[in-house]
């Protein structure tokens, strides 16, 4: 098992990384392509086959209803609450969903739940690392926002689970950042890590000492990243459009589809080319042949995306408030996530905490780097990090819902975790059996205002007189942030089964399901493949025979041997186009070994061009060289 | 004495024994503590119990480092703050407070009644004039006048509660040394009755600090 690699996956709202520890360093592992970062973005090509990366974002601007991005914006999140999301955002919600079941998106005629989305993001990283090693890979570490919430967290468990990875640690985002810039200089000091990625905002304190990497505060908002400048920015084009053009693409976001795909990809080029120059064009071909071009400055820029940056300044000063830190104590200020290459956003940094920030580290790569180093560290270490150790927090307060819709705070934030409480319940009814409990996590008095965890209803208590029951209800928040309860009826030593009602979430059940779902997808999936793959191959084979006929070599067969070829061709012209895979190779094989001699004579008489079986329109068998065996076998995975 | 996180014969961690916070530690039950030295023990068990560490050991293993870890973690939360270090004491030794009002808290919010508010004798003037002073800025900023004489009166009475809130913290601190020193009588000469008392002066301190702490959050939103 310790020769497993355990990898750290960056799993982000834009892109996403797996990288692992080489050695004295951290290193991500790249794509196929070559790439180390991979787009978190998910397509059902025109078979229903699944793209990821590179690849789906082609299929985002071509065919955006079969296509779905930052879905890390989803995780974890209910109906009522994504209802500003929808407006942004061209998700397309199942038909059929209701209030308080997990949401389901749809891509193409399929649905799926925000988990098996970023399931499909993670089996790809996978992929690439076992591809990397030559060997399977079962265990990771997943990086998720600091200021992530349990519901969130959770989420992101069960999509590691389903994409088949035993999910190790979750680790926050800052953290993790801290842990990569900590890693060789042996810092020490009090950090502040300033994390502005595409669809979440962290900052987190640390203090740095002897190896011992502690936070101290941390704070955010989980909906404000790079992608809401990018929606300012598209809705600032639609209404130019709708003036300039006449257009309103704005009416239905479903059916404009494409056009604002082809927008967002523009606003979001000159929004990265604004980096670095004074003055960026969007020009965008819309369909239907108009076009829409508009130069930006970058002082109407900066202008535009100030009220969107300045909602990072509340949590930065809240964090330190917490952590009892003025600026002037602060040794460093690392910046992370791609938002933080905007200049904007640098001045207002270095403002908040009265010193230059640290831009040394790729801000695109530092947390799947950091995410690397924990993985070396839960493998059991190496020489450099085995004095290193990661005292995180929990990020939100935990309550109890109690008597007049008031919140019980029993866990504050910024508690060192793994965290306890413990809390004693008893039962209003004569011979009352269960205990309700609603658990929250928030900052606010009312329950109603705090984020609904999950209700827990305890089960099997000893019946006796209303009052007489004593019930330890133990709740825990372990190192991922995500919480246990567990209870027990003292007078009678009776554990109590506890039934859980995540309010955001799947359950267990619902989890296992998708894991064996992506298993017969995949297993559907590559069914699909080989059956196209087989088709592509009957084609082209029956194509170089039509040609074939042509050819003098033709009428040097026997007219039995002629019979037998067209009587195989018209089979196999029959199957192809069903789903008989078995079908379908048996007619090629057929087929192929009756045109050997056929492919034999025309090899005789002419000068052969090799033909790999799949280019056949680049070849032209009427003149020239002639070909060679019409039909190779096509190269299978 | 303190508490067993590791076998002493094979190294491997412990189930967490229910021990109080003072024993996880190995400090004796006294109020004044040293911190640093506190904060030194909790790195080094931090080191050694963190759920990381046993990423790869069995469940067992992995189930104890998460209890262990979660109750060092508490402690030290606990026993870092004095007011909780305070507060902490004080249920093991059998008084109840937070219970208390808290019970009180819910009582009242269940029955819309307001919960009966002790104020302490000394404060009793000062609450009086107080009240009156924010009942009348209230008035003034219905009708959007703000008199500056009227704040400038809320602003003392700010400043003479924040310097009793400091006050009484030396007062506790006072109260914290005669219990320590009645841990160290406890060797020699049982003294009970006299623990009872410094306990229960204890209690009275804190919940006169809270209350002027409330005070002052009270006079902060009147001034928002």
């Amino acid at each position: 098992m310790s020769s497993d690699h355990i990898v750290g996956i960056d799993l982000g709202t834009t892109n996403s990384l797996v990288a692992y520890m080489q050695g004295d360093s951290p290193v991500v592992i790249p794509g196929e392509d070559g790439l180390n970062l991979v787009p978190s973005v998910v397509a059902l090509d025109e078979n229903n086959q699944i793209i990821v990366g590179n690849a789906a974002r082609r299929h985002l601007i071509e065919t955006p209803e079969r296509a779905v991005y930052s879905i890390k914006r989803l995780m974890g999140r209910g109906l009522e609450d994504i209802q500003k999301e929808l407006k942004l955002f061209p998700f397309q919600l199942a038909d059929d969903l209701h209030e308080g079941e997990v949401l389901r998106i749809k891509i193409g005629e399929r649905t799926y739940t925000p988990p098996e989305i970023s399931a499909l993001v993670l089996r790809q990283l996978k992929r690439n690392a076992e591809r990397f090693f030559g060997a399977p890979v079962t265990q990771a570490v997943i990086t998720v926002p600091a200021y992530f919430n349990d519901a969130q967290r959770q989420a992101t468990k069960d999509a590691g689970r389903i994409a088949g990875l035993n999910v190790l640690r979750l680790v926050n985002e800052p953290t993790a950042a801290s842990l990569a810039y900590g890693l060789d200089k042996k810092k020490h000091g009090i950090v502040v890590v300033y994390d502005l990625g595409g669809g979440t905002f962290d900052i987190s304190i640390l203090k740095l000492h002897d190896g011992i990497f502690e936070v101290i505060a941390t704070n955010g908002d989980t909906h404000l990243g790079g992608d809401d400048i990018d929606n300012l920015l598209i809705a600032i084009a639609l209404d130019d459009i709708r003036g300039e053009l006449g257009l309103d693409f704005r009416r239905d976001l479903r059916r404009s589809g494409e056009a604002v795909q082809r927008i967002r990809q523009a606003v979001i080029e000159a929004k990265i080319a604004l980096s670095s120059q004074p003055a960026a064009k969007l020009d965008v071909d819309l369909p239907g042949g108009k076009k829409y071009q508009r130069e930006i400055s970058l002082a109407d820029f900066e202008q535009m995306i100030q009220p969107i940056i300045d909602r990072t300044v509340a949590p930065c000063k809240q964090a330190l408030k917490d952590a009892g830190v003025k600026p002037e104590q602060i040794d460093e200020v690392v910046l992370v996530g791609g938002s933080t290459r905007i200049p904007k956003v640098r001045r207002l940094v270095q403002d908040l905490f009265r010193r230059v920030p640290h831009t040394d580290l790729n801000p695109d790569e530092v947390v799947a780097l950091g995410a690397a180093v924990q993985a070396n560290i839960l493998g059991g270490g190496s020489e450099i990090t085995k004095e290193m150790l990661l005292l995180d927090v929990t990020p939100l307060s935990l309550g109890i819902e109690v008597a007049g819709g008031v919140t019980d705070k029993i866990i504050l934030r910024n508690s060192t975790v793994p965290a306890s409480a413990t809390q004693y319940y008893t039962t209003q009814v004569d011979g009352q059996t269960n205990v309700a409990i609603h658990v929250l996590q928030g900052e606010r008095e009312l329950a109603r205002d705090c984020r609904s965890l999950a209700r827990f209803d305890l089960k099997g208590v000893p019946p006796m007189p209303a009052g007489m029951p004593r019930i330890e209800v133990r709740f825990l928040i372990d190192a991922n942030g995500i919480l246990r309860v567990s209870a027990r009826e003292q007078r009678s030593g009776q554990e109590a089964e506890i039934d859980v009602q995540p309010s955001y979430g799947l359950t267990d059940e619902q989890v296992e399901n998708m894991l064996l779902e992506s298993f017969d997808f995949a297993e559907e999936d590559f069914r699909q493949r080989q059956i196209i793959e087989a088709r592509r191959e009957a084609d082209t084979i029956l194509t170089a025979l039509a040609k074939a006929k042509n050819n003098q070599a033709w009428h040097e067969l026997t007219t039995e041997e002629r019979r037998n070829v067209e009587t195989l061709e018209k089979a196999l012209a029959a199957v192809k186009d069903g789903d008989d895979f078995h079908a379908i190779r048996a007619g090629i094989d057929a087929l192929n070994e009756a045109t050997m001699r056929l492919a034999e004579l025309m090899m005789d008489t002419a000068v052969s061009t090799a033909l790999k079986g799949k280019a056949m329109d680049d070849t032209d068998l009427e003149e020239g060289p002639q070909a060679g065996h019409p039909v190779a076998k096509a190269d299978f995975e | 004495m303190r508490a067993v996180h590791f076998c002493s014969s094979c190294g491997k961690v412990q189930p967490p024994v229910p021990v109080d916070y003072f024993t996880f530690f190995g400090f004796p039950r006294k109020l004044n503590l040293d911190t640093a030295g506190l904060e030194k023990e909790f790195y080094a068990l931090s080191r050694r119990l963190h759920p990381d560490l046993f990423a790869q050991a069995n469940p067992e293993e992995r189930a104890f480092s998460l209890e262990q870890s979660s109750m060092l973690n508490d402690a030290y939360r606990t026993l870092k703050d004095p007011i909780k270090r305070t507060e902490y004491l004080l249920r093991l030794e059998g008084v109840e407070l937070e219970e208390q009002s808290k019970q009180a808290t819910e009582k009242a919010r269940a029955t819309g009644k307001l919960k009966k508010q002790v104020v302490p004798p000394d404060l009793l003037e000062e609450v009086f004039e107080l009240n009156m002073h924010l009942e009348e800025l209230r008035t003034q900023r219905k009708t959007g006048e703000d008199d500056p004489a009227i704040l400038e009166e809320i602003g003392k009475a700010k400043l003479s509660l924040e310097e009793k809130y400091a006050a009484l913290f030396n007062e506790l601190k006072i109260e914290w040394n005669k219990w320590d020193k009645s841990v160290d009588d406890a060797t020699t000469n049982g003294a009970e009755a006299d623990r009872q008392k410094i306990l229960d002066k204890i209690l009275d301190v804190l919940n006169r600090r809270n209350y002027v702490r409330n005070l002052v959050r009270d006079v902060n939103e009147a001034l928002e």
